[in-house]
């Protein structure tokens, strides 16, 4: 098979040079199956090694086994691009797989997320990961499993929180500013300054301050405890910026789910359409797992309680380049992100052919159509994207005690926390920190709750 | 495109990470173990030599809203507003709401071994280990082996030796015959007296009108706990189980538990029973011997002076008596009852003795603890 898929792989990336996909070399490999739901399980080729991956390993593999999914394809985008084919799959599955990945190498070239986060996490993250993940196992050896599981509990169960509006470098906060009240100085503030007209700030002695940690709300608490926890060692450091750094690469994959899969479904189905080299069985098999892939519905259902973002993208892009050509596309395709994309381009009329509607499900199992209006489907659709999919939880103050206090913005996130779980975190991030850990949440009644870990947190 | 067969044939992360996992998983389980066992019924199955706890998954935690009452979604498919949909995927929808909870809600059967749970449950309580009779009688004699000879039975001829001296000879002198006779090595038997590695423990129960099932649940639970500590010390240990109300009777394991009596207490009955068995079959030179006693407290005031006398002929010939008190209601407080008070006067006198409450599973913990605490002092106290 291998030899044959070389030789599809190589007319499709002809067809699609000429087709105007433009994108850095792909890397193919088939490997087994077992493999190929590993990589899903860890985000990575090669991971470090947490019983957290374990555990999800196994209840991927039951589902597997009892057929509830089957893993087609997995992409890691850099330079070159990696991509892992099952060996079991089928000629026609993997040329269809091979033309998807094209499409998705071309998206990750351009769009601008995934340009950024190549500038911030470089070009060779499954390389790095893997020298990580050795890092990560000489850390075992040298410290201990206990020790260094400590760290990956805390580093890995705030994946999440990061904030990839600032730089993946970035510096610790300036110890001292001017007194008086601080206003942030971005390129665009001092920009506006600097207009001709805008009255000249009556220049006084500027006196200093010791700056205030954070300065303002932090969300990236991978980052803060990386920099500012009290007594953190060098290789602990090391393993949560590993964490962070992998968080950031991935906020892409997670941030253009929709787009993503959709501009690759819509590239392998042209690609397939135009491949006149395949043979006619092949290609009537390789279409048939298309329609497979982009169904909205499993097997003979005609209702679905969740959107498959394959076919909802694919649906959306299809539009697109009706509406507005490949060119047009093209710039959607490097401007959004899913945000923009659901909004702008899944329009009201679009919805109503999709027949996509909003339902609410109550705990009891009755479960109704509460809407169809366009803006709550938009909502709906994007409310598990916001913030990396995470509550809102950001350091708000750092006491001299060392005491770090976390706030949960539950006002934004509409209810509070799990408290059980939240108090899990906390002792997480205790052991890390070192001292006193609180966290401001509101309970079921909305009544504000302080959870603490750490001393002298009380039974 | 490589179809070259690499290193992720021959190993998998994830199974790495899941038996990690399940250590970890080990650990958890070995933490809690006294509070899973003490409850869970294991004398039902007195030759199954292992436990299985149902244990769910661990959750890696994280930062998570609180479920709602309701849980709003994107679906698709025809309807229109106000469509109620909950026939539809209902099974489904039982099931992911089952797995909402994500990995933690899955569970499986952990399998532990007894021993390895006797050890831990050993280890956790820091329980000291308790010493064999430290008495000049030997339980027989052992062969060991010690030494060799130049003369000796042909069957006890150590070959690798004779070789090696055949060797040495032959290195140091002239080169001679490959073997002489003064080259020949033979193993060498001595007598050693072996000490004594045998217990013999009588379970005392009192099974009159008054203890009640979830009393005798208890005992049975203590009793079990305290036979496996027993065991863990000793290469023999021989189990004799006698119930009593106003007379007292030997029962076999697996019926022991079942008794239940009618009528009062007379607690003499059972000592005298358990003395004449003592000296019947339990030689006190060649055996550890231990009894615990379970009852609620009450016995026949007309008793007391038998209960008495019967104790104080008793303990001479035991390394240890245990009593529990399973007491059901606030009226009798121990150890202000009858046997509480014949108890404490044992260990008053100085014998090797101790008494502890029984009101929860989590008792029994206390009470194994205090009486393998016990054990040194008494010990130390008896034997100086």
């Amino acid at each position: 098979m291998a030899e044959l898929l070389a030789h599809y792989a190589a007319r499709f990336e002809a067809l699609a040079g000429s087709l105007g996909l433009d994108y850095d070399p792909v890397d193919f490999e088939l490997v087994p199956p077992a493999f190929m739901l590993e990589v899903s399980i860890y985000g990575l080729p090669v991971r470090m090694p947490h019983w957290s991956f374990g555990v999800r390993y196994i209840y991927q593999l039951v589902q597997t086994r009892m057929g509830n999914s089957q893993i087609f394809e997995v992409v890691f985008p850099g330079d070159p691009n990696r991509a892992y084919l099952a060996d079991t799959n089928s000629v026609a599955e993997n040329s269809l797989v091979t033309a998807h990945v094209l499409g998705h190498a071309d998206f990750a070239k351009h769009n601008a997320l995934f340009r950024r986060s190549r500038q911030e996490a470089g070009a060779h993250m499954v390389e790095q990961a893997a020298t990580r993940a050795r890092r990560i196992e000489r850390a075992i050896v040298t410290f201990g499993q206990g020790a260094v599981e400590r760290v990956l509990d805390c580093a890995l169960a705030l994946e999440q929180h990061i904030d990839v509006n600032q730089p993946m470098g970035r510096a610790r906060y300036p110890l001292r500013v001017p007194e008086g009240p601080q206003r942030a100085v971005d390129a665009f503030s001092s920009r506006f300054r600097d207009l001709p007209g805008e009255p000249v700030a009556p220049s006084r002695p500027v006196v200093e301050q010791r700056a205030r940690v954070p300065a303002r709300p932090e969300n990236d608490l991978l980052w803060f405890i990386a920099q500012y926890a009290p007594e953190l060692e060098d290789w602990e450091r090391d393993i949560f910026l590993a964490v962070r750094e992998e968080s950031f690469y991935f906020y892409p994959l997670f941030a253009c789910q929709i787009m993503n899969e959709g501009w690759a479904a819509y590239w392998h189905a042209r690609l397939l359409r135009e491949a006149t080299f395949l043979p006619e069985s092949v290609y009537l098999d390789a279409i048939k797992s298309h329609s497979d892939v982009v169904s909205p519905f499993a097997g003979e259902r005609r209702l679905a309680l969740q959107t498959n973002p394959y076919h909802l993208g694919f649906s959306i892009w299809e539009r697109i380049i009706e509406t507005q050509g490949v060119e047009g596309a093209r710039k959607i395709r490097d401007q959004e992100d899913d945000f923009g994309f659901v909004r702008n381009y899944l329009d009201a009329n679009l919805a109503e052919t999709l027949h996509l509607f909003v339902y609410e499900a109550e705990r009891r199992g009755r479960i109704e159509i509460v809407s169809k209006d366009i803006e709550s489907v938009h909502e709906r659709l994007l409310a598990p994207k916001f913030n990396y999919g995470a509550p809102r939880v950001s350091v708000s103050e750092m006491k001299t005690d060392g005491t770090l206090v976390l706030t949960h913005a539950h006002r934004t996130d509409g209810r509070g926390l799990d408290l059980d779980r939240a108090v899990r975190v906390l002792d997480y991030i205790h052991r890390i920190w070192r001292r006193p850990v609180i966290l401001h949440t509101v309970d079921f009644q909305g009544a504000s709750r302080v959870l603490k870990a750490g001393p002298e947190r009380s039974a | 495109m490589s179809e070259a067969r690499q290193w992720y044939d021959l190993f998998s992360r994830g199974a790495r990470d899941w038996l990690r996992h399940n250590e970890k998983i080990r650990d958890a389980v070995r933490q809690e173990l006294p509070d899973l066992i003490a409850g869970a019924d294991l004398l039902s199955r007195p030759d199954n030599r292992a436990v299985q706890v149902p244990v769910r998954f661990l959750e890696h935690a994280r930062f998570r809203l609180q479920d709602s009452d309701t849980r709003m979604g994107v679906g698709q498919g025809e309807g229109q507003t106000g469509d109620v949909l909950t026939p539809v995927d209902s099974g489904r929808e039982g099931a992911a709401k089952a797995a909402g909870h994500g990995e933690g809600e899955l569970s499986f059967l952990l399998e532990l071994k007894m021993d390895d749970i006797v050890d831990w449950v050993w280890e956790e309580f820091r329980l000291p280990h308790l010493k064999p009779k430290l008495s000049p009688a030997m339980e027989g004699d052992d062969w060991v082996r010690e030494g060799w000879d130049r003369r000796g039975a042909r069957a006890r001829l150590d070959r690798r030796r004779t070789l090696k001296e055949a060797v040495k000879r032959r290195a140091i002198g002239p080169a001679g015959p490959a073997f002489v006779d003064g080259d020949l090595r033979f193993r060498q038997l001595a007598r050693r007296p072996r000490p004594i590695s045998a217990a013999a423990v009588f379970f005392v129960l009192d099974v009159s009108a008054s203890m009640e099932e979830s009393q005798r649940r208890l005992a049975k639970t203590f009793f079990f706990w305290a036979l496996q500590g027993i065991r863990r010390q000793y290469a023999r240990v021989e189990t004799v189980f006698i119930a009593h109300t106003v007379r007292s009777w030997e029962f076999a394991e697996d019926e022991f538990f079942q008794v239940k009596g009618e009528g009062g207490t007379v607690a003499s009955t059972a000592f005298v029973h358990a003395m004449d068995l003592l000296h019947e079959r339990f030689r006190p030179s060649r055996f550890n011997c231990y009894l615990f006693y379970a009852s609620d407290g009450d016995n026949f005031t007309e008793d007391h002076h038998a209960a008495e006398r019967a104790l104080d002929e008793l303990v001479p010939g035991l390394s240890f008596i245990g009593y529990v008190e399973t007491a059901s209601d606030a009226l009798r407080h121990f150890p202000d009852t009858e046997m509480g008070g014949l108890f404490a006067g044992l260990e008053y006198a100085g014998h090797p003795a101790a008494s502890y409450p029984l009101n929860r599973a989590d008792d029994v913990w206390g009470a194994i603890r205090s009486f393998f605490r016990e054990r040194p002092r008494t010990e130390e106290g008896t034997h100086g």
